[in-house]
């Protein structure tokens, strides 16, 4: 008895929780790991932001001029992809806003599993050293890095890429892929059985909502990705056949198994920030949101629909008439939960009162600018007509629409819409407007002469380019310029208001803001929730 | 109403300096500044364009719908003109329609998309068969009822002759005759390549085990160009297609030259140079 009590005092000090290596690395508290989460998208997003850059400063003109080595130019690419989607989008929505928002929101003390919690973070920790680590080893003959797209497909990730930097990539994705598919067991048992007394599913927030969805589609689609990945790493190194089709295997079912996983993913990745955009909507129009079941169950049919669409990627690649035919109407109807929502959130707005800081400008410009992505979605679902845009611009233009302005402007405006609440600082609301349209400005300038360039017929994974390409390629580089001069400002309004130490109000957002997080103090004691709140 | 009009002489001259910037495209290239397709060189890629022209309209429609809606609420209900927010949620009469409304859109966009996507796959009887085989990085390709084998390569910076486009151009052409239906067969030795002419409307992946096929008719004659779509490494990005249509007198003659020089097995140069 008195041994475990000294233990006790020596781990916890008198303010009430641990310190150094016990409080990070063996972290069993959500909102720490959360935080841990941020600083690894962050570091994730600066990575992945830089390489886009210098893909973009090689493209600006015709010719080779950065890169030696085209490439050297791929790996760029496949490595940009792989860090923004699983080491900037995913640990910022997920593992950063839904570790530290869920358990808060739902009235619980932590999450179901809090020292799974810890393993998911360092897991992923982990997942991004190996990646990282693959670009220094030799992958296709004559280069370092993986260069296959983040798709990677086979035989180009298998024969075509003897090198270890691919096995690198795989096992980066098996801890990845852990990582998520452990945290979406810790949601999905935290949300269905640790909501405070009162808190049925139809009351609690969207983001919670949109955070189980999600979770969900982690835990059926990325174990695919496994069975997939591992196929890949037999087939090189095992001597199985798989995709190898002169030994009775055949590439295209690496695309069905990998699109049958990608697929889900991209919901994976904008899911979350439908959440985070009705949370913010409803809070600075002062007003619930409009239609709570329709949102939820729009957010349902998203995602189950999602995992039937897959081989609208695989439109070009051989597969039957009848096929395409069903993917296009399968493709079509996700259209249609889509805009439930986008109206819903301007029905919410509809006879609200406005008001314009920050989170409300980022959710704004979501709305505008994941409408443009999604309209060209429904442009490409069309099979005859993605005869033309396959493989080209028109699609890196529809992506970046969706995920780049989308998923990224969701995961700034829940930055800014909780930094009071996490950090108990306010940050400087002009900083954040400045960030706003550099940004706002910076993406569409990039972005938005992509869809020429894919009509126009310029293909897509290219160092290089015919010179009529010239001039919208210009554009889109000083666009990217433009967006990088945003992240900088980014940074310099989060040390501001680290130094600034404005302390916030338990509640800066005013009466809109009726979610239980507001009724904690900023930022929230290390342990909260440890009276369960009664919900009405 | 001078709102109104205004607003549709904005849109008629947006659409139609998006319209006439593809007129002046090149014909089987892209040329600077292109905002819209390349000039249809067959039927099919002409329904391709008339089908886009018609998604293109329903989408710009409800994109600015979607904004405008938004600048509206900005400016009625921002919280200095509209102090006392509403409580409502529901609303049973909009909800229905902003669900039923959208299915109808796309079911008329259904129906013509299904129309395009059965007359890619509808076949015409062969005038001519061709084999494309993607290697990394070069085409390969044989007239197999006429024996001509041939490579493909890309013509190299320092080797273009005037009037060869830079990374579209090859050291040889697939020649095939004006108006004929010709069907491309698709093959590859190594990774997944993709043959696309984006003036026919043509993109298939080219997969190694299988041998996939696709078709184009040629309206006119020319010089068109593609680029392997899809990523095969390195030189992904060097390794075009161009097809010079031809009539059908010159189609015969180019066979005659070609056919001799061209048919020995595992030859990797035309002895004659194309013309």
């Amino acid at each position: 008895m008195a041994k475990k009590t000294a233990h006790a005092e020596t781990a916890h000090a008198h303010d009430g929780h641990p310190y150094g290596l016990t409080r990070w690395l063996f972290s069993t508290n959500h909102k720490d790991i959360g935080t841990m989460y941020l600083i690894l998208a962050m570091i994730g997003g600066i990575v992945g932001g830089l390489l886009s850059i210098g893909m973009r400063a090689e493209l600006m003109q015709p010719g080779m001029q950065i890169f030696n080595n085209p490439e050297m130019f791929n790996v760029f690419v496949t490595a940009h992809g792989l860090i923004m989607v699983f080491f900037m989008v995913m640990p910022s929505t997920m593992g950063g806003f839904g570790n530290w928002m869920v358990p808060l929101m739902i009235g619980a003390p932590d999450m179901a599993f809090p020292r799974m919690n810890n393993i998911s973070f360092w897991l992923l920790a982990a997942a991004f050293t190996l990646l990282v680590t693959s670009l220094f080893v030799p992958g296709p003959p004559g280069t370092n890095g993986v260069a296959g797209g983040w798709t990677i497909y086979a035989p180009l990730s298998t024969s075509g890429t003897p090198g270890p930097a691919m096995d690198f990539g795989i096992l980066a994705l098996h801890l990845a892929g852990a990582s998520s598919i452990l945290g979406a067991i810790n949601f999905i048992t935290t949300i269905f059985n640790m909501r405070a007394p009162g808190m049925t599913l139809h009351k609690m927030p969207l983001f919670v909502w949109s955070v189980l969805i999600t979770a969900f589609l982690l835990l059926l689609s990325l174990p695919v990705l496994a069975g997939a990945i591992t196929m890949l790493l037999t087939d090189r190194n095992f001597g199985t056949a798989f995709f190898d089709s002169a030994h009775g295997g055949d590439p295209v079912l690496w695309q069905h198994l990998f699109w049958f996983f990608g697929h889900p993913e991209v919901y994976i990745l904008i899911v979350p920030g439908f959440g985070i955009v009705s949370q913010i909507v409803a809070t600075f129009s002062k007003k619930p949101i409009f239609g709570y079941l329709g949102m939820a169950y729009a957010m349902v049919a998203i995602g189950v629909i999602g995992f039937v669409v897959w081989a609208h990627h695989m439109y070009a690649a051989g597969i039957n008439v009848n096929t395409q035919a069903y993917f296009v109407f399968a493709t079509m109807v996700i259209a249609v939960p889509t805009g439930i929502k986008i109206f819903s959130w301007i029905a919410t707005m509809w006879g609200g009162s406005l008001s314009f800081k920050a989170p409300m400008l980022w959710a704004l410009g979501f709305i505008f600018l994941f409408t443009v992505g999604g309209v060209t979605g429904v442009v490409l679902s069309n099979a005859g007509v993605d005869r033309s845009f396959h493989d080209t611009y028109y699609v890196v233009a529809h992506f970046h629409y969706t995920m780049s302005i989308g998923a990224l402007f969701s995961i700034f405006a829940a930055w800014y819409y909780w930094f009071p609440k996490m950090w108990g600082y306010m940050y400087n609301e002009a900083l954040a407007k400045l960030h706003f349209w550099l940004m706002f400005i910076g993406v569409n300038v990039t972005f938005f002469p992509q869809h020429f360039l894919g009509l126009a017929g310029m293909p897509r994974r290219y160092a290089d380019y015919p010179d009529a390409f010239a001039g919208w390629n210009m554009v889109s580089s000083i666009g990217s310029y433009i967006s990088f001069a945003g992240l900088i400002v980014f940074f310099v309004g989060l040390i501001y208001a680290f130094s600034r130490k404005q302390h916030a109000a338990a509640n800066p957002w005013g009466v809109g803001a009726t979610t239980l997080e507001w009724t904690l103090p900023s930022p929230p004691p290390f342990h909260t929730w440890e009276t369960l709140p009664r919900v009405k | 109403m001078a709102f109104f009009d205004r607003t549709l002489k904005i849109f008629a001259s947006v659409t139609s300096l998006v319209w006439s910037t593809s007129a002046f495209a090149g014909d089987g290239q892209p040329s600077p500044w292109q905002m819209g397709f390349q000039k249809a060189n067959s039927p099919i890629m002409e329904q391709i364009t008339s089908f886009h022209d018609f998604v293109n309209i329903i989408i710009v429609v409800i994109a600015l719908f979607v904004l405008g809606l938004l600048v509206y609420v900005m400016v009625r209900f921002n919280e200095r003109r509209n102090p006392t927010p509403s409580r409502t949620t529901h609303n049973t009469p909009i909800e229905i329609a902003w669900t039923v409304i959208p299915i109808l859109i796309l079911v008329a966009i259904a129906i013509p998309s299904f129309r395009l996507l059965f007359a890619q796959y509808d076949f015409p009887k062969a005038d001519l068969t061709i084999t494309a085989t993607g290697h990394q990085w070069y085409w390969t390709y044989d007239y197999p009822d006429h024996g001509v084998h041939f490579d493909s390569l890309m013509v190299q910076e320092a080797d273009l002759k005037e009037g060869q486009p830079r990374l579209l151009a090859t050291d040889h052409d697939v020649v095939v005759p004006v108006n004929k239906n010709v069907i491309v067969q698709l093959k590859s030795t190594d990774v997944i390549h993709d043959w696309a002419v984006p003036s026919f409307g043509v993109k298939l992946d080219a997969v190694p085990g299988r041998l996939q096929k696709t078709w184009f008719r040629a309206e006119r004659t020319g010089m068109f160009y593609g680029q392997c779509s899809e990523l095969c490494g390195r030189n992904h990005a060097f390794m075009p297609i161009s097809v010079r249509v031809v009539t059908d007198e010159e189609f015969a003659e180019w066979l005659a030259k070609t056919k001799p020089a061209a048919s020995i097995e595992g030859a990797g140069k035309v002895a004659t140079a194309q013309d």
